[in-house]
């Protein structure tokens, strides 16, 4: 089959770059410096708990309110006219054609103490610390990862037929009611992937947290820094985030099995 | 049957940017009747049903309901349901779910809606659909669950915005008698949207014409086709010969070089008319005893008739007659002075009359510029000096649709497209005015084409004035 055959290269690329490398983290985890079996490797990123289950609790807050900020957005969008809406997706872009780094500074210099948002809320009296906690680090995630919540919501809210919001409202639904009852069950498949694509980097990427989270480090950043150490137990922790987020997606799609159905 | 007016438009005007939709409707439907709008695509029959749904409000004009103004009034308050063209059920509910929808926003107590649903699925066929998922349903069982979803609400009035559209022929026709029956059965006020004309026809208790945002014509099925109102009507309700006439006087009308004897009056000497002659209503004679003579081309066997070609004059007649006759041989041709039918033109003109200036002339060349609405259009062939006002007279002969998709005016709207027996005669709407066209080819109404001018068919005027500059 010729389709077959067009898909060997990807097929080649996964195994080098993501089985491959996957059976390595997962040999170091169970191994000791001298090559041995052992589970030790996990007691020890079992002192990493704590910054482990902070990351989960920053990943979830950041989720929810990215999509309490997209949906009523992606909403508002989808019912606009075609060029508006590429308008302003693309304006929701753009931020995204910056280098990620260079975003988190400008946050730095925004938040940071005597700088201007300080300044500005010292002056009218208000005294308080913007950088360096886990306010400022989700501030950074949900901006960091926004887009990738209002796009598969707009995507499944565009495809949603006006003559089906027509035909509640015919039938005597108020605009909450066609809400709840016809756009909201119909736009679940775009919420479950928006919040998959946004626990999930939320939950394991670093450098937001190193820059804006002050010593509140997220699970990612300790990967990093135990990484350059100890190999070992460093893959160890990564194994266990990501045998946690598989479990999270596990739960999703299952969720989104029962609650969506196709449009 | 009470007659009743139910819903009432008055005057009612729509437009979409620059494009106006609909123009002084003024339409009574009464209780419990069964109407149609009907018209090719384009003509806002079905911007009319949204404005009686509630989904657009009319920009001018009033809607009235039970003798109450509604033009403000949402479509949830209404008491009036719509069947949409594609259904529009809701995919994540079952058939069952879909159809009590209206019931429980209306508070209605478990049993009772449970009654209701499992009634009108009675209705439509449907029994022991209820667990069903939409998807899982053939084109015409989902248009049942849509019919039985605006029905169980007990609406005054039911609308339906072409629902038999996406079905295939012979469901087709098994559904437009189950609509008729369930109307009949239901007793409720039906509001139609079709361009099927066979449909509006076999359906309706009353049928309105509607034809480029304005009604043409209201009436029962037999007066519309009967008794056409213009041209138009004539031509999209069943088979019509459409022929250019032109009064002689009064009940006389001279149609390709021959006077007829016709009923109507009151047209005036020499008007050019629309002349409308239903196949069936021509009979065939003896070539001696008529003044109307042609050549048999064709014959086919319909079932019922024969349906036969006859040139005469240049000009095609369509006949229908239960007696076949041969190919070739010669026949007269007689109609009832009765159904002879007169309209007055839709295009009041017979040429179109421009009248313009001349932008630029260029005397090696032997050609000048002109301006029409904003277009400068070379015009070979001809001199005038810059600056002379014309008045050219082109005949409908002398536009074309640009073949190549350039033409002199872009973007120019197709209004109507009568076949009037030699060739297509087509009113063109451009951004100013109307054109008159003929044509060999059909073109498709409400659509927009480039047009050329020939202007090597048109006569030339110098508009004299009293002091025009001399150079």
């Amino acid at each position: 089959m010729k389709t077959k055959k067009t898909a060997y290269p990807y097929l080649l690329w996964m195994l080098l770059f993501t089985i491959v490398p996957i059976c390595m983290v997962a040999y170091y985890a169970f191994t000791d410096a001298q090559g041995n079996f052992t589970f030790d490797t996990f007691i020890s990123a079992a002192d990493y708990s704590q910054v482990f289950l902070y990351s989960l609790w920053v990943a979830l807050i950041s989720t929810f309110i990215c999509l309490v900020l997209a949906y009523p957005l992606s909403f508002m969008i989808s019912r606009c006219d075609e060029h508006k809406q590429s308008m302003i997706i693309m304006f929701i872009m753009v931020p995204m054609w910056m280098n990620f780094l260079l975003r988190i500074y400008a946050w730095v210099q925004i938040l940071q103490n005597y700088g201007p948002l300080d300044t500005l809320l010292n002056f009218i009296g208000i005294d308080v610390t913007l950088i360096g906690n886990s306010g400022a680090t989700i501030l950074g995630m949900v901006y960091e990862f926004l887009p990738f919540m209002i796009l598969p919501i707009h995507t499944v809210m565009s495809k949603i037929d006006n003559s089906l919001i027509e035909a509640a409202q015919d039938l005597g639904a108020s605009r909450f009611y066609v809400f709840k009852n016809v756009v909201f069950p119909l736009s679940v498949p775009g919420i479950i992937s928006g919040v998959t694509m946004v626990f999930v980097p939320t939950a394991s990427t670093f450098l937001v947290a190193q820059y804006l989270g002050g010593t509140q480090f997220m699970i990612g950043d300790v990967i990093e820094r135990v990484f350059q150490s100890d190999h070992h137990t460093g893959s160890a922790i990564a194994l266990v985030l990501m045998v946690v987020i598989l479990g999270f997606l596990v739960f999703m799609n299952k969720f989104g099995d029962e609650e969506a159905v196709g449009v | 049957m009470d007659r009743k007016t139910i819903v009432s438009l008055k005057n009612i005007f729509f437009d979409y940017g620059n494009e106006v939709i609909l123009d002084g409707i003024n339409l009574d439907i009464y209780d419990k009747e069964f109407i149609t709008l009907l018209g090719p695509s384009g003509c806002g029959k079905t911007t009319t049903l949204r404005i009686i749904g509630g989904f657009i409000e009319p920009k001018d004009g009033d809607v009235y309901f039970d003798g109450e103004r509604i033009n403000d009034i949402p479509p949830y308050r209404r008491n009036v349901n719509t069947v949409f063209q594609k259904y529009a059920l809701f995919p994540h509910l079952n058939v069952y779910d879909n159809i009590a929808f209206g019931l429980r926003l209306k508070k209605m107590d478990k049993r009772e809606i449970e009654n209701k649903v499992k009634h009108m699925l009675a209705i439509v066929d449907l029994k022991g659909y209820e667990k069903r998922k939409i998807n899982n349903l053939s084109g015409g069982q989902q248009q049942r669950v849509a019919i039985a979803r605006a029905l169980v609400c007990d609406p005054d009035v039911v609308l339906l915005d072409e629902p038999l559209g996406a079905l295939d022929l012979k469901l087709r026709k098994d559904m437009q008698i189950e609509l008729k029956k369930i109307q009949q059965k239901t007793k409720k006020t039906f509001v139609y949207v079709t361009h099927d004309q066979e449909e509006a026809l076999t359906m309706s208790d009353r049928v309105v014409v509607m034809n480029n945002g304005h009604i043409a014509q209201i009436g029962t099925p037999a007066d519309i086709y009967n008794e056409p109102a213009d041209a138009f009507v004539a031509d999209f309700i069943g088979e019509a010969n459409i022929i250019n006439g032109v009064m002689l006087g009064d009940c006389r009308v001279s149609i390709l070089g021959q006077e007829i004897t016709c009923v109507d009056k009151g047209f005036g000497k020499n008007t050019p008319v629309d002349v409308v002659i239903r196949p069936e209503d021509i009979e065939v004679v003896d070539p001696s005893e008529s003044v109307l003579v042609g050549t048999v081309e064709d014959t086919i066997f319909k079932g019922v008739h024969y349906e036969m070609s006859v040139k005469c004059n240049k000009c095609q007649w369509i006949i229908h007659s239960t007696v076949a006759q041969k190919v070739g041989s010669t026949i007269g041709m007689t109609v009832d002075p009765d159904n002879i039918h007169i309209m007055r033109k839709m295009f009041l003109l017979p040429n179109n009359e421009i009248f313009t200036t001349v932008l630029y002339s260029d005397e090696e060349a032997n050609t000048i510029t002109i301006s029409i609405e904003d277009n400068e259009i070379e015009v070979p062939n001809c001199y005038y000096a810059e600056g002379t006002k014309l008045h050219i007279i082109l005949p409908p002969s002398g536009l074309h649709i640009a073949g190549d998709g350039v033409g002199d005016l872009d973007e120019v709207y197709i209004e109507s497209v009568i076949w009037k027996g030699e060739h297509n005669e087509i009113i063109l709407e451009s951004d100013e005015r109307k054109w008159l066209m003929q044509s060999d080819q059909d073109e498709q109404v409400a659509t927009y084409v480039p047009i050329s001018f020939d202007f090597s068919k048109a006569t030339f005027e110098v508009i004299e004035e009293e002091n025009a500059d001399e150079d």
